[in-house]
Parts: C-alpha cells; sequence; structure tokens
C-alpha cells in the first residue's frame, strides 16, 4: 500500500486529502448555515402554534425537490461553484432541524418555564438560559440526521463540473475505468459520515451531564437512526 | 400583632370565554407570617397567587405590597423579590443544585462565587448535606427536590415567599417532614408566606391565618385555624373541614393545664410497702417504671409482687405524650390508644411525669372550648402545639 493507492487524476487538480477537506466544507457549512435558519424559525413555531403545521410541510416540500432542479435555477444566479451545491444542502437541513428544535423546546416541562417566569427571567433569559439548554439533545439528535445526510448529499455536486468533494471521483472512476477511485468516493465518504457522527455524540455527552445515564436518547421514538436517513438521502 | 403587607382589593379574575376565576376578592395578608389558601380545585386559589406575582394580571381590582400598586414596579423587579415554590419544585434540570439555587442572586448581579457561597449556606439551612451541591436534579429524591425548589426561592432572601402546592407530590411522610422544616424555617426567618394546597390539614397545619376558597373564586372564610375549626361560617367550610374538626381542634389547646396524677405509678424495684400504699389509693391500675423512672407497662396492683416484676408480663402503656409541649389531641389519643384508658405523660427527658385518665382529659377539652369561646381570637390560640 504506497502512496500511490490515493493518487487521483490530474484533472481533479486535487489531492486526495483535498478533496476530502472540500467534501467536509461543503457538507458542514449548510449544516452550521441551517441550524442558524432554524433556531429563530422553530421559536416562532413554538410562540405561534398554528405557524408550525405549514412551516413544516414548506420545509417537507422543499425537502422533496431534487438537488438538480435546485442546480438548474441556482447556476443563473451563483455559477458553478461550491455555494450552488450548498444552498440545496442547507435548505434539505431544514426538515430536520425545525421539528427537532421545536419538539425539544416543547420539551421543557410547563413548571420548568413558570418557575423560570416567577424568578424574573425576561423572555430572552428565559429561551437562552432555560429552553435551549434543555433543547440541546433533541438539537444534538437533529443535528446528527443533518450531518450525516449533507455528507452523503455533497457527492451530487460532481454534476455541475468536479464540486462534490469525493463525489468527483465517482465520474473519474468510471472514465478511466477505475473501481479504486470509486472505492476511495464510497468508502472516504462513509467514513467521514461515521467519524463526524461519533463526534457529535460525544459532543451530546459532554454538554449534557445532567442527563439520567442510560437515558441519554430524549425521545428514542421521534429520532431517526442517522446512518438510515443517510442511506435513503443516497438514493436520492 | 402583624402589619399588612399584601392588600388584595376587590380582585377579579375573568377570562375572555366568561369564565370567572377570582370573584371580587379583597382580603389583607399579614406580614411575617403564612397565609394559607386553602378550597377544592378550580376555586381560583393559584389564579389568586399568580396575580401576586403578576404571572396572571387581574381584570379588575388593585394588589399592593408594602402600600405600593405591584403593578408600579418593572414585572421582574416585583418577581425577584418574591420566592417562589411550585409543585414538583420545577428545577432546572441542566443545572446543578447549587447553580439552580443561585439563580435569583445572579440575576440580581452577584458574582458567581458569592451566588454559590450563598447557595451553600441555603443548602444546610433547608436541611441538605453539601455533598449534593454538584449533583444534578434527577440524582435527587422528590423531597430533597422540593428542598432545593424551598432553598431557591429563599436565596436573595425576598420578604415575600409564594408557594403553590409545594409539598402535593411527595408521599405523607415526606411531607410532614417539609412541613415542620417550613415552620422551623419561618420560625428563624419570618418571610411572608403565601401558600397554596388542597389540604385542609396541612392548612390548618401551617397557617396563621387561612382563606378558605369555594368553587367560582369566592372567598368562604378567612381567620385563623383554631377559629375556622370552632366557627366555621357555613355549611360550605364546615363539610370542607371534615366530619373530625373536633378532635382536629385539640390540636390548638396545650396539655400543660393537665392535673397528671403522680400516685398510681411504682418503680421496678419498688417495696411490698410502697405497692401497698399506691393501691390503697384506690387505682385500678399502677403504672411500672423502671429505676430511671421510663414507663414499662401497666398492672393491676394485686398482681405486682415486690422484688419479683416481670417487665415482660406488663400490659403495654402505648405512646406516652409530652407534658406541656404536646396538644390535647395527643393527650386525647394516647389515652384512647391505652389499654387501660390512661394516657402516660412523659417530660422531656422521657421520664414519667404523671399518668391521666381519659375522663380527665375530657373535662380539660370541655373547659377548654370554654376559654376557647370566650376568646377565639386570642393569640395562643393560633399557635399549633404538637
Amino acid at each position: 500500500m504506497s502512496g500511490g493507492f490515493f493518487d487521483i487524476p490530474s484533472d481533479l487538480q486535487n489531492t486526495y486529502w483535498g478533496l476530502v477537506g472540500l467534501h467536509l466544507r461543503e457538507a458542514l457549512i449548510p449544516v452550521v448555515g441551517g441550524l442558524v435558519v432554524a433556531l429563530p424559525i422553530a421559536q416562532l413555531c413554538v410562540r405561534l402554534r398554528w405557524l408550525y403545521p405549514p412551516v413544516l410541510w414548506v420545509t417537507t416540500i422543499l425537502y422533496a425537490i431534487p438537488s438538480l432542479a435546485f442546480f438548474v435555477v441556482l447556476i443563473d444566479y451563483t455559477g458553478q461553484t461550491e455555494t450552488t451545491v450548498m444552498i440545496p444542502l442547507g435548505v434539505y437541513s431544514l426538515v430536520v432541524f425545525v421539528p427537532a428544535i421545536v419538539d425539544g423546546v416543547r420539551s421543557v416541562p410547563q413548571e420548568t418555564l413558570d418557575a423560570a417566569t416567577a424568578m424574573g427571567l425576561g423572555p430572552v433569559r428565559r429561551y437562552f438560559q432555560v429552553q435551549l439548554p434543555i433543547a440541546a439533545p433533541a438539537i444534538i439528535a437533529g443535528l446528527r440526521v443533518a450531518t450525516v445526510s449533507s455528507i452523503s448529499l455533497v457527492s451530487v455536486g460532481m454534476l455541475i463540473g468536479n464540486q462534490g468533494g469525493l463525489g468527483n471521483l465517482l465520474n473519474d472512476g468510471m472514465i478511466y475505468h477505475q473501481p479504486r477511485l470509486v472505492w476511495l468516493s464510497v468508502v472516504g465518504t462513509a467514513v467521514l459520515a461515521i467519524l463526524a457522527d461519533a463526534l457529535l455524540v460525544l459532543l451530546r455527552v459532554l454538554v449534557t451531564p445532567w442527563m439520567p445515564r442510560g437515558t441519554r436518547k430524549p425521545r428514542p421514538v421521534d429520532e431517526p437512526e442517522p446512518m438510515q436517513a443517510a442511506l435513503e438521502d443516497a438514493a436520492r | 400583632m402583624f402589619g399588612v403587607l399584601i392588600r388584595i382589593d376587590s380582585v377579579t379574575k375573568r377570562y375572555p370565554d366568561g369564565t370567572v376565576a377570582v370573584d371580587n376578592l379583597s382580603l389583607e395578608i399579614p406580614d411575617r407570617s403564612i397565609t394559607v389558601f386553602v378550597g377544592p380545585s378550580g376555586c381560583g386559589k393559584t389564579t389568586t397567587l399568580r396575580m401576586i406575582n403578576r404571572m396572571i394580571e387581574p381584570s379588575e381590582g388593585t394588589i399592593t405590597l408594602d402600600g405600593k400598586d405591584i403593578t408600579q414596579q418593572p414585572v421582574n423587579t416585583l418577581r425577584r423579590s418574591m420566592g417562589y415554590v411550585i409543585q414538583n419544585a420545577g428545577l432546572f434540570q441542566h443545572r446543578t443544585i447549587v447553580d439552580n439555587i443561585a439563580t435569583v442572586p445572579r440575576l440580581l448581579g452577584w458574582s458567581k462565587d458569592k451566588a454559590r457561597a450563598r447557595a451553600r449556606e441555603l443548602m444546610e439551612r433547608v436541611g441538605l448535606d453539601g455533598a449534593l451541591a454538584k449533583r444534578y436534579p434527577y440524582q435527587l429524591s422528590g423531597g430533597q427536590q422540593q428542598r432545593v425548589g424551598v432553598a431557591r426561592a429563599l436565596a436573595a432572601d425576598p420578604p415575600v415567599l409564594l408557594m403553590d402546592e409545594p409539598f402535593s407530590a411527595v408521599d405523607p411522610v415526606v411531607r410532614k417532614g417539609l412541613q415542620d422544616e417550613l415552620l422551623r424555617i419561618q420560625e428563624e426567618l419570618g418571610k411572608t408566606i403565601v401558600f397554596v394546597t388542597h389540604d385542609i390539614d396541612e392548612a390548618v397545619k401551617i397557617g396563621t391565618m387561612v382563606a378558605v376558597m369555594r368553587t367560582g373564586g369566592h372567598l368562604a372564610q378567612f381567620a385563623p385555624p383554631a377559629e375556622l375549626l370552632s366557627n366555621p361560617a357555613d355549611a360550605f367550610v364546615e363539610d370542607f373541614l371534615g366530619a373530625d374538626r373536633g378532635i382536629r381542634r385539640l390540636s390548638f389547646f396545650s396539655s400543660a393545664g393537665l392535673d397528671l396524677l403522680t400516685t398510681p405509678i411504682v418503680a421496678v424495684d419498688a417495696t411490698a410497702e410502697q405497692i401497698a400504699e399506691r393501691s390503697a389509693k384506690g387505682a385500678p391500675y399502677l403504672l411500672v417504671t423502671d429505676v430511671d423512672g421510663k414507663p414499662l407497662g401497666w398492672s393491676e396492683p394485686d398482681a405486682l409482687t415486690a422484688g419479683a416484676i416481670d417487665p415482660a408480663r406488663l400490659l403495654a402503656h402505648g405512646r406516652p405524650f409530652e407534658h406541656g409541649k404536646d396538644s390535647l389531641r395527643a393527650a386525647l389519643d394516647c389515652a384512647v390508644l391505652s389499654p387501660t384508658g390512661w394516657a402516660v405523660a412523659v417530660g422531656a427527658d422521657g421520664r414519667v411525669a404523671g399518668v391521666v385518665s381519659q375522663q380527665t382529659i375530657g373535662e380539660a377539652i370541655r373547659t377548654a372550648h370554654a376559654e376557647g369561646r370566650s376568646g377565639a381570637a386570642d393569640a395562643d390560640d393560633a399557635e399549633v402545639v404538637g
């Protein structure tokens, strides 16, 4: 196993590890962006109950739009760039984040909220000091699904001219009849997803020392298995 | 006896759907005492409590705190000056015990160290082991969590404490402990406590004043517990107090006035002469004590042989009452449960102070009731004895 195993065709103008870095950047920036956008949307849905069903409906519709359709529209504005790949990924993450945050914030017991109000915490303090920390396990559960799914979806960026990170190797593998490149792409993507997921599990353990041991999953029924969701996404 | 701290003046709470939760309520909550709102569910007691810290705004009427309308200051300033204890404690599950307690001091801008030092001091005051400071709420029992709730409410030393059914969710034994602890803390701190409960026994036990409310948000009666038990305002209050209010009222009379008999008592090492002398007084039973004077049991005088008294063959004496400290209710209970019909009175050291018959206790009750009627609102009446 010399360095030759990781050699990749020169048309990609990158090393394997360069592609890994690109892949991570294209996968993670949309997740962070999606989270930032989803937090205020979810808070609105918590405060205005009637808003939640239509918002869920819209995020689901957006999720149903194939990324290719997004690319066709976006290329006119953002060209054949990473941005064009990242925008749909960020939009897709909303379908996971909004319900995760809404359910997490709603899971804060009424008496805890009453106690916070009665102690003189205004709405802003109550949100940041009580609701958000208690919703953290649910939000991190959503973050796991969104991250793993985003990592697998980046590959599709290959279609707009080698903007798919490790996915670019799939195309080269076919052109040059080199199964090795396909393996490098598929296994590399899977390893990234598994590592990212493991880091998020570790993050959850670190930020929730207050949860009873053995019940670190807040709502096991509602929480989809991240890897399974990713496989479903990969089929898109 | 007390000043007025909180004045509720013609307050009505009406919801948009027409439901009236509190109907034209007026009463004055005395300073440095425990005022209990009690009543069946839907009587508006919790609504009333929440109007005091403006978690609910009244539709009509005003509430003043120390003479000032509560709407005249920022709502969060008002709330931080009132401790709040809630059923199931409502602790912040993501914060350690010490940080839960330090919440309001931190909001008031105390440094972290000072707030935590204060929190540890309060843990001790409410009877919590300091080793629990770094634990999280899920690691504590229900009773311990409720103590944390009380400590958290006291943290910034507010003059007012609002307690909304704080002990309803714990088992009876723990509840009794928490009630006793609250009375002890109140003795030390002298807060103005407004307490909501649906349990009339709890209300009678801890209240300096009790407001009985009925469905629809009406005040049925506002009186000290002893007066409530002796003079219920109407059939609703009487019914709510339950069938044994006469017996329960005895809790408010001290056993200090009972005339104890000291003659029918012999020590386990008594001589034949002593036994003969004590029996000659005509008592049907003699109480045998050990050499220290602690009760062993009852016996008929004829069954006692000097120098050969077998403690195992004596009749059980039942639980004795502490003369002067326990109430007439406790004394009567001891007499009723005693196989001989006589109650054993002991001093604080556990030694027998004397014995008393059911008949004597009955006479003391009649006397106490007669005195109670002539001075129902007497200050001494309001103290629960034992």
